[in-house]
């Protein structure tokens, strides 16, 4: 798989992670109205769309490979996250005091577990 | 919150109780499907198991989000298989490990998934406990 893109994406997911926390904390609800609000609804827009690129890669990727991997497994391994983080994003902004914002926590959280497991079963050992 | 609004269980912590809830039920049932698909006849035990508790921790997320006075009762239910699965499963698994070959979400008490197995359904039947529609004036 594309190392840089899974690092990026790796290190994209826990600086949203960690800015949405810094919201719980502060018990900030997510409304969207403020800039710490807005900025933290852009970086998981932009992993999104990177996990999008991840997914279309990883697939043409498993198409044209010539090893045995589980192939189911991969395949839902790409497309969790990319279903995931907008579950949890919805879920998150319907909900006025902080617990939207630690919603957001675990549903950027669960991107980089994902990203482990889709390069141990790439790498073969399922 | 004394109030007996439908919508209780599904905000403040219970949001993120759900949340969580909702991955999990993602992450077995997608787990599950892909064992009993490709190679159900390994461990069939251990696949079933896996693919009830995906089914529970389905019926878990949507009846608590729901929590009406039906619903709430069929969470309660879940979270209780729940606590009972990981329970029965966890010690089972590691007195006679023979019987699962393959682990299970409840093996060992949910280790592999950082015991939030174990923890959930604790937290599902307090949240319930806690949001419960107040029967008499307190």
């Amino acid at each position: 798989m594309i190392d840089s893109l899974a690092v990026g994406l790796t290190v994209l997911a826990l600086v949203a992670a960690a800015w949405s926390l810094l919201l719980a904390v502060l018990d900030k609800p997510l409304t969207l109205e403020t800039k710490l609000t807005l900025g933290v609804a852009g970086l998981v827009v932009l992993l999104e769309l990177g996990l999008l690129v991840q997914a279309v890669v990883g697939i043409v990727r498993l198409v044209g490979l010539d090893r045995e991997i589980s192939g189911a497994t991969f395949v839902g391994y790409l497309l969790g996250p990319v279903l995931v983080l907008p579950l949890a994003g919805f879920w998150s902004i319907a909900e006025r005091s902080r617990w939207g914002a630690a919603v957001l926590v675990v549903g950027c959280l669960s991107v980089p577990v994902m990203i482990v497991r889709l390069h141990q079963v790439w790498q073969g050992h399922a | 919150m004394p109030d007996a609004a439908p919508n209780a269980t599904r905000s403040g912590p219970g949001r993120l109780l759900i949340a969580v809830y909702g991955i999990f039920a993602l992450a077995a049932t997608a787990r599950s499907g892909v064992q009993i698909a490709t190679r159900f006849g390994d461990a069939p035990v251990a696949y079933l198991l896996s693919a009830l508790a995906a089914v529970v921790y389905l019926l878990a997320t949507v009846t608590l989000a729901v929590g009406s006075r039906g619903s709430r009762r069929v969470a309660f239910g879940s979270c209780a298989v729940e606590l009972g699965g990981v329970l029965v499963v966890g010690a089972v698994s590691l007195l006679v490990p023979s019987w699962f070959p393959e682990a299970t979400v409840w093996s060992g008490f949910g280790v592999g998934y950082g015991f939030v197995p174990l923890v959930l359904p604790v937290l599902g039947l307090l949240w319930l406990r806690r949001t419960r529609p107040a029967a008499q004036p307190a």
